[in-house]
């Protein structure tokens, strides 16, 4: 019979800390991503005063320098220029709309016409809150510096341009 | 010339210390972090490129999602302040005791009227479905309307400074029931938001 070899050296008691030192940073780091992580970003947007006494609230526009963008139903926009019914509105993806801002900014700074490149975005009752963060978060990106929310004038023809494409 | 005898040193070190510092360090980030807590109206808030933090004061935070809105403000004193101030306008008493406990609550939407019940619940009975129903916001009744004047109030009364207010909306949220809110909030003259949203990589 193998007689237990108890007589023989003795083991030190030393356990290896290895693994839990490993374990330990791994949780540490986890804590320290999730802690500074876990607080929200926050988009910081202004509307239009509602107060209609003060004739500062009303703002001139100028029709070659302004592109109005309606947020429709199923991630979809429609944008023109200029004054609403002079010419039919352009139907876009809401992530392909960029392309366009950049080009009528670009034909407007052009024009030689002075005064800032205006965005209307006016969010209608078809579009998603998603929509309307990604419409303000492309302005941003875009650097397009005066940008305006509108969502109580939503014009007739706009309505109807709107209702022939099937996005509200 | 005689030899020199390099002697070799086992490379076993001990890793007691390092695992005590470890330990240490573990402990202090459990312990200052704050516990998340527990959402009544889970929402999925889109995603934007923006690098602006949701301050942590002076704020009051409107959960947007399923037609219903919650409300929260940030700061224990100040709830609590806007609790009282909710009393005096509505001519409810509120008992100390249940002042503190509503300075814990962090996220509600029940409705003024069952409010006190809502407070006397225990915090998983508050979180079943069926219990916050939102809070009212129609044109007779509107209650969220007193929720954010009060509580800008009660802001500007502890701390002496303004309140921003933050929009947590879910993304699939249809605009119009956040056009509401934000008509809420206009009629205030509150023209300024902060929409909640999940940070995102940048483009180019």
């Amino acid at each position: 019979m193998a007689e237990l070899n108890t007589g023989g050296k003795k083991s030190t008691p030393r356990v290896d800390m290895t693994p839990m030192v490993d374990l330990m940073f791994l949780l540490v780091t986890f804590f320290i991503l999730t802690t500074s992580i876990s607080t929200p970003q926050a988009m910081d947007i202004a509307k239009p005063d509602k107060n209609e006494k003060l004739p500062e609230n009303r703002l001139e526009l100028k029709a070659s320098k302004t592109m109005t963008i309606l947020l429709g139903k199923k991630d979809k926009v429609a944008w023109y220029m200029g004054v609403a019914g002079t010419s039919a509105p352009t139907i876009e993806s809401v992530s392909a709309v960029g392309d366009a801002i950049v080009k009528n900014r670009k034909t407007a700074d052009a024009s030689g016409v002075p005064g800032d490149f205006v965005v209307l975005v006016k969010p209608t009752s078809g579009s998603t809150f998603q929509n309307f963060v990604d419409m303000m978060d492309e302005l941003e990106i875009l650097k397009v510096k005066v940008r305006q929310i509108d969502d109580d004038n939503i014009l007739d023809n706009e309505k109807q341009a709107m209702k022939e494409q099937g996005i509200l | 010339m005689p030899r020199i005898k390099v002697k070799r040193t086992s490379t076993v070190t001990d890793m007691t210390a390092m695992c005590d510092v470890a330990s240490l360090l573990l402990t202090f980030f459990i312990l200052t972090a704050t516990a998340r807590q527990p959402e009544p109206l889970a929402v999925s808030t889109p995603s934007s490129t923006y690098e602006f933090k949701v301050p942590a004061e002076n704020n009051a935070i409107l959960t947007i999602g399923q037609g219903k809105v919650f409300f929260e403000v940030a700061g224990i004193k100040v709830r609590a302040r806007t609790l009282e101030l909710m009393g005096e306008q509505y001519g409810v008493k509120f008992t100390p005791d249940e002042i503190k406990r509503f300075s814990v609550i962090s996220t509600f939407g029940v409705p003024f009227a069952s409010l006190k019940g809502f407070i006397a619940m225990s915090g998983t009975d508050r979180m079943k479905p069926g219990v916050q129903r939102g809070i009212p916001t129609d044109s007779t009744d509107n209650q969220l309307n007193s929720w954010v004047l009060q509580a800008r109030t009660a802001t500007k009364e502890v701390n002496n400074q303004d309140m921003r207010v933050s929009i947590k909306g879910d993304a699939k949220e249809e605009y119009p029931v956040v056009k509401k809110i934000i008509d809420v909030l206009q009629k205030q003259s509150v023209n300024k938001f902060l929409l909640v949203t999940n940070a995102e990589a940048k483009k180019n």
